[in-house]
């Protein structure tokens, strides 16, 4: 016995060694996402969830594609070059409008980060002050601006942004369009205090437009829903990883904007963090990614008042959980 | 010397050496009180001294660094200013002569082949401004590779910071450095400014002319500022973004404020706001790099709104008077220790005449006197000190001779005495039994004197065979006269006790050849009696003695009765009377001395007859020697702790009857 023990031991451990090595491979699904912007705070949780194995151990063999101006997520996913991508909901809508067969999985953020931002030098300190102004737009997300200036019955000079702050904050205009998770920051690192700045959060002002959601085409969806069940699940787990380990998210987030050449700062990418927990929100009770429906309806009635589509897309065709 | 120190234990109040030696000494006090004294004032001075030598460094440096700040700040700016004037040039040659496009290309490829700090220029036009087929029409030329290449912007540039910023403004502005990628990641910064058509009414924007500068100059600019080994000089745009800084990693990554914010610096962020709102300013702050504290100067560069800061960190910068403080403290240290020693010798030099007085004082102490004492050569207090001594100790040596002579001549009279003692008490028959072959009596007896020779006596003798003669005597006063007067009483006794003779013949002789010359008017008490050792009858005479005791054998305690007779050597011509009483068988006799019964113990009491009879009645059965010893012990209790004042004598015979 005591001389055979050794053998057994090898014996169980190459069993299970080729058990290992020839079964996980076979399991795992292959997939490719696609988040709509570059690899920033803002797509913490599918990157997390990516380097600590939460996709394969969803049995997922995932590949993210780096985001940007030079990859549209919504071109990729309409030509099947991945199978999940991250989308505005207003974008959504409107594809799925004009024709797109596209659904929501997931709704992962339930606030608007998009807000109009002034400095208070400028006499604007509430909506009412910015008639006659020049306001930042930009010309992808105009639909919520337009609905606050009708809100407030707004006369202003719209000027088409770039994705700088350097026009508003060199005074080109007085006021600037603005994600609170990102050019918000920027604005505050480019030396001005909170106190010195007004901030309209369209979330507050009834045009709560929910933006980062989870998207796969109909025919994607409908062929593996189980794929979609996972990738979701899993991408939430990142996602709480990321705010129950800032730490490590930011190191995950910074390692892969470096290998995009992006500039990567490390106070910039931690705010963008805590501002995505704030707009999920991620709570106690946990991260809801539903889309509701009422939300729906608001974004939807915003594009077509824009003249951006002609009627809405059913919701229940729209979201599938 | 043994005697000097019986009579004088200087020891006990003059303090011996090794106080001293434990280093309490006036030298050691004094030196601490003034080393302590100095140390304060140094302190106080020293501490003066570094705060204002350091507010002076402060001021200087406050003074280099904002010079150093502005100077280059300058620097960079006229070189930016110069710059400028290109595309102004080119503006105004776009405002009024509106070339066309290969002229436009020529004199933009002049103008850069002219002016090497310009890496690239563009004339951007408005939409459909230069032509009404083209949205976008905007000819740019740039360096590459030596050459002079020449391009068209395709893309749709109006909402580029570059052409927004100027159109939006009205006026020319730096826009924000950013790396070039296509040019070799160099780091540029756009000028560009808009250009007009028309005028009054009409005037309106036609394009924007830019000029592209590489800023790799002002990095070598910047970085040649060196100040000290860590020291150094950074540039901000007006973002507070770093647009040169000796770690790359902040260039274009970060901004002033968002260091500030990752160090939770606020002070950091609030000389950041300063900074891109045009201001100069000196502040204490900490180096974004190492973290150590250190002054930043800044100032602003006008034209583009950038701000150049530079960097001295506090511990190079106060390197210098650090080590000039060092070197204070040092030498301070140094003094002290120069101070200190010779503080010690001076005052070593105050206190040796007083440490060899001391010694001096030990060794008379000692016993000494012999011993030198230190030659005075000083006439302050310490000569004065020492002169005193010199007299005592002149004094103390006189007084010990004398002294001592005086003490040698006791000593020699003290051993008369002795001697004299000893010939008193070989008088005195000393040796029991007396008569060891004679069986009818026993006689015992005993002295102590009180001092070396005494004034009793006691005697006994054969005057036949048959008649034993006994006495006892006690001579007035005490000491040597005593001794010779009892000496002459008992030869007296002796030679006038001849065989026939009554006691009262013998008393009344022995009286008148003391009477005769007897100047000193001594006498003495004296008992004598004869017994008749056949039949125990004694006849007796009692010259003033204490009466004897006869202790019976049944244990009857009587004293004899008085013969009325006076004390001898008083007068002449005294006639006495005897006595007669027959001893029985077993019968004492005790005589004494007023030596037993007037001692005195501490009460002052006296030992009295009464305590003397109870002894007797209490040693009656014991043989004569236990009686008189006995007494003796009853004496030395009863008197203990009291000096013995008076001769102690007692003689006791005891009648047998036996032939």
């Amino acid at each position: 016995m005591i001389i055979k023990r050794p053998s057994l031991y090898c014996l169980a451990l190459f069993f299970i060694l080729v058990f290992i090595s020839q079964a996980m491979p076979a399991d795992l699904k292959k997939a490719v996402f696609i988040p709509h912007w570059i690899p920033q705070a803002q797509f913490a949780g599918y990157y997390v969830a990516y380097e600590m194995g939460i996709y394969r151990k969803h049995g997922i063999d995932l590949t993210i594609i780096p985001g940007g101006s030079e990859t549209p997520a919504l071109d990729l996913l309409k030509d099947g070059r991945a199978q999940f991508g991250s989308l505005w909901l207003s974008t959504a809508i409107e594809a799925r409008a004009q024709g797109v067969e596209l659904v929501n999985v997931a709704q992962i953020m339930q606030k608007s980060g998009l807000m109009l931002v002034a400095k208070k030098s400028s006499g604007i300190k509430e909506p009412k002050d910015m008639n006659g102004k020049k306001v930042g737009i930009w010309d992808s997300f105009k639909v919520q601006p337009n609905a606050f200036f009708k809100k407030y019955n707004l006369d202003v000079k719209t000027v088409t942004q770039s994705y700088s702050v350097n026009l508003f904050l060199s005074g080109g205009v007085d006021v600037a369009s603005a994600m609170w998770y990102n050019e918000y920051h920027t604005i505050l690192n480019s030396g001005l205090n909170p106190d010195e700045l007004s901030a309209f959060f369209f979330y507050e002002h009834d045009l709560n437009f929910p933006e980062d959601g989870i998207y796969v085409m109909k025919e994607t969806l409908d062929q593996d829903p189980q794929l979609a069940r996972e990738f979701v699940a899993a991408s939430l787990e990142g996602w709480r990883y990321a705010f129950d380990h800032p730490e490590e998210a930011l190191d995950i987030i910074i390692k892969n904007l470096e290998k995009e050449h992006l500039p990567a700062s490390w106070v910039h990418q931690r705010w963008m963090l805590n501002r995505m927990k704030d707009l999920l929100p991620a709570t106690e009770a946990g991260i809801s990614g539903q889309l509701k429906e009422d939300d729906y309806y608001r974004v939807g009635k915003g594009l077509m008042e824009n003249g951006l589509i002609e009627k809405i897309p059913p919701f229940a065709s729209f979201h599938q959980e | 010397m043994g005697l000097l120190k019986k009579f004088l234990p200087l020891h006990l109040f003059i303090r011996s050496e090794p106080s001293l030696a434990k280093g309490r000494g006036i030298a050691f006090r004094l030196s601490c009180l003034i080393l302590l004294t100095t140390s304060l004032i140094f302190i106080a001075l020293f501490g003066y001294y570094y705060a204002f030598s350091r507010q002076l460094i402060e001021d200087k440096i406050e003074q280099d660094a904002t010079h150093l700040a502005q100077a280059t700040a300058n620097r960079i700016d006229r070189v930016l200013g110069a710059t400028e004037k290109i595309p102004q040039d080119l503006s105004i040659v776009m405002e009024h002569l509106s070339p066309e496009t290969e002229g436009l290309k020529t004199f933009m490829t002049t103008l850069l082949e002219k002016n090497d700090e310009i890496y690239g220029m563009a004339v951007a036009f408005e939409p459909y401004a230069y032509s009404r087929d083209m949205k976008c029409f905007a000819p740019y030329l740039c360096r590459d590779n030596g050459k002079i290449a020449s391009a068209n912007l395709s893309y749709e540039y109006f909402y580029w910071d570059w052409y927004q910023i100027p159109r939006e403004l009205g006026r020319a502005s730096w826009i924000e450095p950013y790396f070039d990628e296509g040019a070799g990641n160099i780091l540029m910064s756009t000028y560009a400014l808009p250009f007009y058509q028309g005028v009054g009414e009409t005037r309106k924007l036609k394009g924007i002319v830019t000029a592209d500068i590489s800023l790799s100059w002002l990095k070598a600019i910047v970085s040649s500022i060196k100040i000290g080994k860590t020291g150094y000089a950074f540039l901000i745009s007006k973002n507070g973004t770093f647009v040169t800084h000796p770690n790359s990693d902040l260039i274009m990554n970060e901004s002033i404020f968002s260091v500030a914010e990752s160090r939770k610096d606020n002070s950091l962020r609030e000389i950041g706001r300063e900074m891109i709102a045009g201001k100069s300013g000196f502040a204490r702050s900490v180096d974004m790099i190492s973290g150590v504290e250190s002054w930043m100067a800044y100032a602003p560069l006008p034209s583009s709104g950038w701000s150049l800061a530079v960097i001295f960190p506090e511990s190079e910068v106060m390197a210098d008077i650090t080590l000039l403080n060092q070197r204070v403290i040092f030498l301070g240290i140094g003094g002290f220790l120069l101070l200190y020693i010779i503080i010690i010798w001076i005052a070593r030099g105050i206190t040796r005449p007083l440490r060899d007085l001391t010694d001096a004082a030990a060794t008379i102490a000692g016993g000494n006197l012999d011993a030198v004492l230190p030659p005075v050569r000083t006439k302050d207090e310490v000569g004065m000190l020492a002169s005193s001594f010199y007299t005592m100790k002149d004094s103390l040596k006189e007084h010990i001779r004398n002294l001592t002579e005086t003490t040698a001549a006791k000593e020699r009279i003290e051993s008369e005495l002795r001697l004299a003692h000893d010939i008193q008490m070989g008088i005195l028959p000393r040796v029991f039994p007396a008569f060891p072959h004679r069986r009818e009596f026993d006689i015992y007896a005993a002295i102590v004197p009180a001092k070396e020779v005494g004034g009793d006596l006691y005697d006994f003798f054969f005057m036949d065979d048959d008649h034993l003669c006994f006495t006892i005597g006690d001579v007035s006063g005490k000491g040597v006269p005593a001794s010779l007067f009892m000496a002459v009483t008992k030869i007296l006794i002796k030679a006038k006790a001849v065989k026939g003779l009554t006691p009262e013949t013998i008393l009344a002789r022995v009286n008148e050849d003391l009477s005769i010359d007897n100047p000193s008017m001594m006498f003495v008490t004296l008992f004598l009696g004869i017994l008749d050792v056949t039949n125990g009858e004694i006849v007796y005479c009692n010259g003033g003695h204490n009466p004897p005791y006869i202790i019976r054998a049944d244990g009857e305690i009587t004293q004899l009765e008085g013969t009325k007779g006076m004390a001898l050597g008083v007068m002449e011509d005294l006639t006495y009377q005897s006595k007669n009483i027959t001893l029985k068988k077993g019968d004492n006799l005790f005589l004494y001395t007023d030596g037993v019964t007037e001692a005195v113990n501490q009460q002052d009491e006296l030992f009295s007859e009464k305590r003397l009879e109870m002894g007797l009645s209490d040693l009656r059965d014991q043989s004569l020697k236990e009686i008189i010893s006995g007494i003796m012990e009853r004496l030395e209790v009863f008197s203990k702790g009291v000096p013995q004042a008076d001769d102690i004598t007692m003689l006791a015979l005891k009648f047998h009857n036996e032939l």
